[in-house]
């Protein structure tokens, strides 16, 4: 498979069997959440030292929040049968489930940003108190994220359109929702914290 | 080897080779730490002539040194990227960067990291953070001049200083690069060191330079997001009007800032929180960089060898719960003061194992004095000086005394930089024949050793003479004051030992550079050194191992077993 007289730019692939490299891919994704992890504990920390300021002030979220996490838990819903359709083979299903799911995903931003526009309309915008300051950075940084997932299930759809998804060989789904997932617990964090914190 | 084949681009610029890539960050990080010199230089330039003209300098810095006089605005800035620099650009890239892209895979018997991709891609992320540094000394108001822990206020508003402007919003984008940029590196290493370990080489047989750069990796993966949330918040505070870190009633001049009820405390936290795990992240490969050089060059197994992998960890985990010690004269509660300081003070206990068991493996060994071994006992050196300076720092009640003064420079240009830089020096001298085949001239190394462990304890150690008389840490000139008018002999001759230390260092870029071309040519071991590392060829291609991957069967440390011909048994030999 390798060897030092590869003279080629490409990579050489340390992992010894494909199933090593798949295990490789997992553990390197659980240790990048394990990063994000901890960018969201430090944001968090600092969220609960400063809502101890004499000027926190309460933020009502809006409603639309709702929408946003019926949202998100639904494109984890299809994303998981979209996985599951992957592993029985079935590729045509795979591509619907998995199109709903980037439609869903997109369609969370759009929530977020109806939130953001609705609390612009009654005046509330990023440096009006600390707890909208707050509100701001912490969805931001997480639909940042969430846009990175959507890049990724875009980059699944050029494989599969490629014929590079292969099921029983392709990790790349399983990846994927691994990540999706995350991103979809950490919103119900994010949410828990902004609703019952300060 | 059929690197024809290979474009230049792809050989020497985007190459997905570790080795190639740990070549390339000792490139970055050299250039970065010559920068960083420099800036040591013009620091000690002012304190040792206060305010003296030097009109050549004008020509390199028409603001900063108007008519050939250093300004106090230009000064605050050397300082604070003097110390961004050779923190994060020299003595995390090259140690940990550099030697941990460069060894893992060698010592652990893989043909390259887990992800060679993510590798290219993270050091090609570093590389616009630092010209992006660079670059903040020649813009309006010039570079950052809130010190090298950015606290706020003075780096959230941006009309405080000349440095708060542009200056620091670069600060903040080239860090922001850098902590993306080593935590895919961190990412990297431990993986690679979970999965991709030879066969029979259990965890408890990696050599301990190996163990570094694995917990090393897990403490760069967990403490820079914190510095990169701070960093974020902190934009919002200078960009978009937010009030984090900034409190209400803020003058600047006349102008009465519109922030509300942020903490700058917060801010010191946050950074505390990455800052302290970076201490060690500097410090222990250079831990384990000694370890393994000592046992070669004492031809003797490493002592305490599993108390040595349990310190590294208990090190790695007190790193964590020790921030507050930087904090003790913030007003904090006295109670939790005492609580950092008990947690500072038992990182005494994982330390004194690692000093001692490196006692243990030099007492009576009959030690072969190469540049590399040299290094090795300066660190050796460097490590206690420090560490016992560390004891009085680390206890609040002495702290509040000396705090921002010389002691802490002293104190910390000991342990973390100067037990850091001969530990990545020693590594050099001692994988250099790995790295391109051929030697490094031992003469040149022991000149460039000699210079460098002389003058570093000529520069730093009378600092904690500055500091207990009252000199302050960041002082411009300090003959401002009367009561420290006596101490500028003390400041001259810093000053004049300073230029020396930094002259020997052109003797090891020489030596570094020249040696590529003319050095004598190495054999795969020369050292006779039993770590895996050594059974690649020579100047090992892309793959490092020309067949199969030899396996471990044994520790890396078998040296001069009794009833043995040779003096050590390779890690590699059943």
């Amino acid at each position: 498979m390798s060897s030092t007289t590869a003279g080629a730019a490409a990579p050489i692939d340390a992992a010894r069997t494909p199933a090593d490299r798949r295990h490789i891919n997992r553990l390197g994704l659980l240790v990048a959440l394990g990063g994000i992890t901890m960018l969201f504990a430090a944001f968090t920390s600092a969220y609960i030292v400063r809502s101890g300021g004499g000027d926190w002030a309460a933020l009502e979220l809006p409603p639309v929040l709702w929408m946003s996490t019926a949202l998100i838990v639904g494109s984890s819903l299809t994303l998981e049968l979209a996985r599951r359709a992957f592993q029985r083979g079935s590729l045509p299903s795979f591509r619907s489930w998995s199109a709903a799911t980037a439609a869903l995903g997109t369609g969370f931003l759009a929530s977020q940003y109806a939130a953001w526009l609705s609390l612009n309309e009654a005046g509330i915008y990023l440096q009006s108190h600390p707890k909208s300051s707050f509100f701001f950075v912490l969805t931001g940084v997480h639909a940042v994220h969430l846009l990175a997932g959507v890049v990724a299930l875009l980059a699944l759809f050029g494989l599969a359109a490629a014929g590079r998804l292969v099921p029983g060989r392709s990790d790349a789904p399983t990846l994927t929702a691994i990540y999706w997932h995350f991103v979809g617990g950490l919103w119900i964090y994010l949410l828990a914290v902004l609703s019952l914190l300060g | 080897m059929e690197h024809e084949k290979q474009g230049f681009v792809s050989r020497y610029i985007f190459s997905f080779d570790h080795k190639m890539i740990g070549k390339q960050y000792f490139t970055l990080a050299m250039s970065m730490g010559f920068i960083g010199g420099i800036l040591a230089v013009l620091i000690r330039l002012q304190l040792g002539f206060p305010s003296q003209p030097w009109p050549f300098l004008e020509n390199l810095f028409p603001v900063g040194m108007a008519s050939g006089i250093m300004t106090p605005e230009f000064y605050v800035s050397l300082f604070t990227m003097h110390g961004t620099i050779m923190v994060f650009f020299l003595l995390s890239l090259l140690p940990v960067s550099g030697f941990g892209n460069f060894l893992i895979p060698l010592q652990i018997g893989a043909r390259d990291m887990a992800f060679p991709f993510l590798n290219m891609l993270s050091f090609w992320t570093v590389v616009p953070g630092a010209i992006i540094i660079i670059i903040s000394f020649f813009v309006e108001g010039g570079a950052a001049a809130s010190g090298w822990t950015a606290y706020p206020p003075l780096s959230g508003i941006r009309s405080a200083i000349p440095g708060s402007g542009l200056g620091q919003t670069l600060w903040l984008v080239g860090m922001i690069f850098f902590v993306a940029s080593f935590t895919m590196g961190g990412l990297n290493f431990v993986v690679t060191i979970l999965n991709l370990r030879t066969k029979g080489l259990r965890m408890m047989r990696m050599p301990l330079t190996t163990w570094a750069q694995f917990v090393v990796g897990i403490l760069g993966l967990l403490s820079f997001p914190a510095l990169a949330a701070g960093a974020l918040l902190l934009t919002f505070d200078r960009s978009l009007g937010t009030s984090f870190f900034l409190p209400a009633g803020i003058f600047i001049g006349d102008t009465l800032m519109p922030h509300e009820g942020g903490t700058p405390l917060l801010w010191q936290h946050l950074f505390w929180f990455l800052g302290h795990p970076e201490v060690y992240i500097i410090m222990l490969p250079a831990m384990g960089f000694t370890s393994d050089i000592l046992a070669t060059f004492c031809r003797r197994p490493i002592f305490g060898y599993r108390s040595m992998v349990y310190a590294i960890m208990a090190i790695g985990t007190l790193s964590f719960l020790v921030w507050g010690h930087h904090m003790f004269v913030s007003g904090m509660s006295p109670f939790l003061g005492s609580l950092f300081v008990v947690t500072t003070l038992a990182i005494a206990i994982p330390s004194a194992v690692k000093a001692f068991n490196w006692l243990f493996t030099i007492a009576r060994a009959r030690i072969q004095f190469t540049s590399a071994s040299l290094f090795g006992l300066g660190v050796v050196s460097l490590f206690v000086t420090g560490g016992l300076t560390g004891i009085f720092l680390g206890t609040n009640a002495v702290d509040i005394q000396l705090h921002d003064t010389y002691f802490v420079v002293g104190h910390f240009h000991f342990i973390m930089a100067g037990a850091g830089l001969f530990g990545a020096f020693g590594a050099v001298y001692y994988w250099y024949p790995k790295m391109f085949g051929r030697m490094l001239s031992e003469r040149l190394g022991k000149i460039h050793f000699w210079i460098t462990f002389v003058a570093y304890y000529a520069v730093f150690f009378p600092m904690h003479y500055l500091g207990v008389s009252g000199m302050m840490r960041r002082i411009y000139d300090p003959n401002v004051y009367e009561f420290l008018q006596p101490l500028q002999p003390v400041n001259l001759f810093i000053t004049i030992s300073a230029f020396v230390l930094f002259a020997g260092q052109l003797v090891f870029i020489y030596n570094y550079f020249v040696s590529m071309r003319r050095g004598a040519p190495a054999t795969a071991n020369p050292w006779n050194a039993a770590g895996l590392e050594w059974s690649a060829p020579a100047h090992p291609g892309h793959g490092n191992w020309e067949g199969e991957i030899p396996p471990a069967h044994r520790w890396p440390y078998d040296y001069s077993e009794p009833g043995k011909k040779r003096d050590f048994t390779p890690q590699w030999e059943a």
